[in-house]
């Protein structure tokens, strides 16, 4: 299988100090990647550089093609969606304006509507509320809203940052259920960034294990499930 | 009674372009958090264009469009060149900046179509009109503020472009991640504001006559409706055009006497910041520190 995406020797800085050192990974042509580790390890930071919008060094390839160094509105324009920390959600804007605005930067206009019915297929909730401010939405409306924006611009790769963060189990279920069926589906790739390392390594295939900066384990789930450290660090059992 | 509805009618006429005016600076406001000082000489800048076009033989409503594209277009090049360099400097930068281009504007004005007051052409004929309560001219003028704003809600409301540029004003790091140019949709915002002011202009020129300085009270007035209405809302700032408009009228006639009517202006600018700083209709920021 091919990779659709590829890091090779990727460090992140905000400061003078690299916050990523020297990392590499790679997320399958149609796989689920997940990268895991504690708070302050570098997982929000490892989305962001693949989306541009920290200075990085080293070499990111999208489906063979040089993204690093690139603006961000142009890795979104190539099939790069991301779900961010902290959702990104347009508060002031309605449900519906937040799903134009998702379909935004996409070439093929005439099947945005079709797409719309989709994701509310996909989440009747946002259907009934597709007039409301989406500031006024639940923490796990807004999530499915974020999810449903990244998804209405039809993307190859989707980067998602802690979707189970601050979510009731139930919601939570219904995400993780719905990206397996857009992978599985539409076969969108997808890079997930989990501090819920259980949950994570069901649905991926490959992952990584992040300790300030750098990569410590990697492997496909099975393995990183039965290893000891993540067992007792990650998993609790 | 006749008087007085005179003076409201008038008042909401001269709010028109109080209204046009303190939109421009919202949409500034919205892209840059600033209030843009320039934005009056800007105006007065295009109408001089408008009225060289007319001079130099375009009829009047061919010379208005292209004033409109042109202000569109210098108000981009401005945001690109001038304004985009200094984005993250401080907030003093900016204003200085603001207020070094309120100073070339309206020196070069000055230079170029020389200080003289000139008088301006109307496209409405000259006879008042609802039984003597409007100049054709007021009338029409409102009649074109309604037009731009209704042109502008049904853009911004329901194009894929105007959605864009709300949502570059609003969170332009989730706009990014849609795939929005962020830098480009604040240049449009400069451009839109410029055209507006453009029209504002030459819809008030041919009442007080074009100088180089015929902007600078309106200029007040559009930021005390704009204050009023609340920064933050564009339709609170121009329902705050209106009400400035008739409240200046209004109280001009019977109050405060004509020589006092810029007052009006500064105590609603100085009573909105003290009393109520989010304006009527606008939103109160919350920030967390």
């Amino acid at each position: 299988m091919a990779a659709i995406l590829e890091a090779k020797a990727l460090e992140a800085y905000y400061g003078p100090s690299p916050v990523l050192k020297r990392i590499s990974f790679t997320v399958e042509e149609g796989g689920i990647t997940a990268i895991l580790g504690a708070n302050g390890a570098g997982k929000t930071t490892t989305l962001r550089a693949v989306c541009g919008m920290v200075r990085t060094t080293g070499e990111i390839t999208l489906a063979g093609q040089r993204i690093d160094g690139k603006a961000t509105e142009d890795i979104v324009r190539l099939g790069v969606a991301h779900v961010p920390d902290g959702r990104g959600t347009f508060v002031d804007f309605t449900v519906e304006e937040n799903l134009r605005i998702g379909a935004y930067a996409r070439g093929d206009r005439r099947q945005i509507a079709e797409d719309m019915e989709r994701v509310y297929g996909i989440f009747p909730r946002l259907k009934e509320r597709h007039g409301q401010q989406a500031g006024t939405l639940s923490g796990g409306e807004q999530q499915m809203l974020a999810v449903s924006r990244a998804l209405m611009l039809r993307p190859r790769l989707l980067l998602l940052d802690e979707p189970s963060f601050g979510l009731a189990p139930l919601v939570v279920q219904e995400i993780f259920r719905v990206m397996r069926e857009i992978n599985k589906t539409d076969k969108v790739s997808l890079l997930l960034v989990e501090q819920n390392a259980a949950l994570a390594l069901d649905l991926a295939d490959h992952a990584y294990l992040l300790e300030t900066g750098t990569v410590v384990i990697s492997g496909t789930a099975d393995q990183i499930r039965s290893d000891e450290t993540v067992r007792k660090a990650y998993l609790g059992y | 009674m006749d008087a007085f509805l005179h003076q409201v009618f008038s008042g909401l006429a001269a709010g028109g372009i109080y209204a046009s005016v303190a939109l421009a600076l919202v949409m500034i406001y919205q892209a840059t958090h600033l209030v843009n000082f320039a934005q009056g000489e800007m105006a007065m800048f295009a109408t001089y264009i408008a009225w060289a076009l007319i001079e130099s033989g375009f009829p009047y409503w061919t010379a208005f469009g292209l004033t409109v594209l042109i202000a569109l277009a210098g108000g981009i090049l401005i945001q690109r060149f001038i304004i985009r360099p200094v984005s993250n400097a401080s907030v003093l930068t900016v204003v200085v900046v603001f207020i070094g281009m309120l100073a070339i504007f309206n020196a070069v004005a000055g230079w170029v179509f020389s200080h003289t007051v000139k008088s301006f052409p109307s496209p409405f004929p000259s006879k008042s009109v609802l039984g003597g309560l409007l100049s054709a001219h007021e009338l029409g003028a409102m009649g074109i503020t309604l037009v731009v704003l209704i042109v502008l809600y049904a853009f911004f409301k329901w194009t894929p472009l105007g959605l864009a540029m709300r949502a570059a004003a609003l969170n332009p790091v989730s706009s990014r991640l849609c795939g929005v140019r962020v830098g480009w949709m604040l240049a449009f915002g400069w451009g839109f504001a410029a055209a507006i002011g453009a029209i504002a202009g030459m819809m008030v020129a041919p009442i007080v006559y074009l100088d180089p300085n015929m902007m600078s009270g309106i200029l007040l007035y559009g930021f005390a409706s704009a204050l009023l209405g609340g920064i933050t809302n564009p339709w609170g700032a121009v329902a705050g055009g209106f009400i400035v408009g008739v409240l200046e009228n209004v109280l001009g006639a019977y109050v405060i006497g004509t020589e006092l009517k810029l007052t009006v202006a500064l105590v609603i600018i100085v009573a909105v910041l003290t009393v109520k700083p989010s304006g009527l209709f606008g939103k109160v920021l919350v920030t967390r520190v």
